[in-house]
């Protein structure tokens, strides 16, 4: 237990340096543009999003798993709210359309995290195939619904979830600190926080320990589509529209915003603490990257695929670095247990 | 592999031409199952090979054309092969010398692969794409004429699918190399204590299956007579589905060619008639996502039932 504490805070102390390298490092970059009040407004109100879907990530990793789905679901999700919000009558009585639209997209995600976790769960599918599938699925229930065109335009009410402040603190960015207090809690101080390590450091000792496994994936997978909703919801009352297919690189950023954060992509461990520190380095980078472009000497060279280019190099090399993981000895593969 | 089965009947109703245009169409997506095959027999996964496709095909006829270069197209598959076994090997370094997940590390690789491509290499699309690949591209083994009067022949692309697929056949059936490979798949690590050489496997599997995603990008720019860097990235899903339809288990140690073939001819042919039914492409994505879980399902039960009837759990 002592040696575990002790990589858990190495490695977060680690991440810390990283953090302030990338932060130290695009300062210097991109000098006073970089420390302008605009550039961490702007910051505060994109990192969220990728905060929460990062969350989501992590619950399923932890497990063992992985939800590749929660794109889809959190564009589902907010579909669902957007087809409540861009209503013409909607203005009217603001009020009760933000309500049914926020729960209704919140139920929407619920059914979704439902459906993989009984996928997963009780069906038997591979984590990795099971979402995979259900990602199109639901990918192509959103085009079929929409057939690929926007809904958009939105009450004033609804859109300060995602633009507004509470108490100069911009509103996902608390919705995103709520989040991860409640997960941080329900990880380390509740039964189940404690169970859903213990299935994905040996499933098969979760099973002889007496644990409902099939209860936990559907918990697990319930949760991150949960979560994407929120993810969701957050996106259209930013953008102020719903798409089918918006923000389909976040699913690699999440992935790469838990695998900087420490968890173990082969499940049992993962802190709330590394997914807040991880989601802030890259969006130091992302924003910084982006400043780049207003420089000479780097301009012409960034795009969206320099960018694309930079996670994956990213995401290889932190993985490469923190490895070799122990594969011979741990479970070597992701696969569910059965009873 | 029943459905499969059933589902390769159907094409027979289908006119000579649409069948040849099935075969034609399934060659890519053949090429790249086949590569699959073998990474989810050995227990891993692979989500970087379309990528590397469109890399390899985008390289190789960029290059060919400022060498202003004539000769045949062996040279254009030699070049792509040789440009896709190097990126296969780069993801086989992380699987087999850093031991990290293969999900993980292609997924990172395939980002990697398409922002060096687009963000350094190019975005154009290329319209005028060497003259031996364009040659290859009207070559065709036999011709017929239809009732209206235009020819439809098979395109000699096709038989490098059936090479690929005996190739592979043999190497998982016939060789210590394939033997070891299915060993993998079923327990990493009594296939370690058993003598295999699993790092040196590792190698082997993904830079193979970026050799022949190399070869499947170049087919792909000769069918489709130019070579969009844009193109490829996004049919992972339907070709990872073919091979699962195929029967192979996504957690390893099974999967076999003819199951992966008829795999890919009906995923390819429920696409195909969805075109030809009218049905709107966003239907699509509907259909594979279902097609992925009800495949997927019925093998997880049938697992389930083999495993209780045996009674290990």
């Amino acid at each position: 237990m002592r040696n575990r504490a002790k990589t858990r805070e190495s490695s977060l102390f680690r991440l810390l340096v990283v953090t302030l390298a990338v932060f130290a490092s695009m300062s210097l970059l991109n000098g006073s543009r970089f420390f302008s009040y605009r550039t961490f407004a702007s910051m505060c109100f994109q990192f969220p999003e990728l905060g929460v879907f990062s969350l989501a990530i992590m619950i399923s990793l932890i497990t063992g798993g992985i939800d590749l789905s929660i794109i889809s679901v959190a564009n589902l999700a907010g579909l669902a709210a957007a087809f409540v919000l861009a209503r013409p009558e909607a203005a009217s009585h603001a009020g009760f359309s933000v309500v049914t639209a926020i729960s209704l997209a919140l139920v929407t995600s619920l059914a979704c995290g439902l459906f993989n976790g009984w996928l997963v769960g009780y069906m038997g599918i591979t984590p990795i195939l099971a979402t995979l599938g259900t990602m199109q699925l639901f990918m192509g229930i959103a085009f079929v619904l929409t057939k690929g065109h926007a809904v958009a335009g939105y009450p004033d009410a609804f859109q300060t979830i995602g633009n507004g402040t509470l108490l100069f603190v911009p509103i996902p960015l608390v919705l995103f600190l709520a989040s991860s207090f409640v997960l941080q809690i329900l990880l380390s101080r509740t039964a189940l926080g404690m169970q859903l390590c213990m299935m994905g450091t040996n499933p098969t000792a979760a099973v002889f320990a007496g644990l409902d496994v099939r209860r936990l994936q559907l918990k697990t997978y319930a949760l991150s589509g949960l979560l994407a909703g929120i993810a969701g919801l957050i996106v259209i009352a930013r953008t102020n529209s719903a798409k089918a297919d918006y923000g389909t690189s976040y699913l690699l950023q999440a992935v790469l915003v838990a695998i900087l954060a420490g968890v173990d992509p082969r499940g049992g461990f993962g802190t709330v603490w590394g997914i807040l520190l991880a989601v802030l380095s890259l969006q130091f980078l992302s924003s910084g990257l982006n400043l780049l472009r207003f420089q000479e000497f780097a301009g012409p060279y960034i795009n969206n695929f320099t960018k694309e280019f930079t996670w994956g190099a990213l995401l290889l090399l932190v993985m490469a670095l923190r490895g070799p993981y122990r594969a011979s000895v741990r479970r070597s593969r992701h696969e569910s247990p059965r009873s | 592999m029943m459905i499969a089965a059933i589902g390769l009947a159907n094409p027979v109703f289908y006119s000579l031409s649409n069948l040849f245009d099935l075969c034609k169409s399934s060659t890519v997506v053949g090429l790249f199952a086949l590569g699959v095959l073998v990474v989810l027999v050995s227990g891993g996964i692979d989500v970087s090979f379309a990528a590397i496709g469109a890399f390899s095909m985008y390289v190789t006829s960029r290059t060919l054309l400022a060498l202003d270069f004539h000769g045949s197209a062996v040279i254009a598959f030699l070049l792509a092969g040789i440009i896709g076994l190097s990126l296969g090997l780069f993801n086989a370094v992380f699987v087999a010398f850093f031991r990290l997940p293969t999900l993980i590390v292609t997924l990172g690789s395939a980002s990697l692969f398409r922002g060096l491509l687009l963000g350094f290499i190019g975005t154009t699309i290329v319209n005028n794409l060497p003259e031996g690949m364009v040659r290859f591209s009207k070559l065709t083994m036999w011709n017929s004429t239809l009732a209206n009067g235009t020819t439809t022949g098979l395109s000699w692309s096709f038989l490098l699918f059936v090479l690929a697929a005996l190739l592979v056949g043999l190497l998982l059936q016939r060789t210590m190399l394939g033997r070891g490979i299915y060993a993998m798949g079923g327990n990493l690590v009594a296939a370690e204590r058993a003598g295999f050489n699993i790092r040196r496997r590792q190698l082997f599997i993904y830079g193979f299956v970026g050799l022949l995603s190399g070869v499947a990008g170049i087919v792909h720019a000769c069918t489709m007579r130019n070579a969009n860097p844009f193109d490829l990235v996004g049919m992972e899903l339907n070709v990872i589905a073919a091979v699962v339809l195929g029967g192979a288990g996504i957690t390893g140690g099974r999967g076999t060619v003819l199951g992966t073939v008829l795999g890919v001819f009906l995923i390819v042919t429920i696409n195909n008639s969805l075109i030809l039914l009218d049905v709107p492409s966003y239907w699509q994505k509907v259909v594979t996502g279902l097609v992925i879980l009800v495949s997927t399902g019925i093998t997880a039960r049938s697992r389930a039932q083999r495993v209780r009837g045996v009674g290990l759990c």
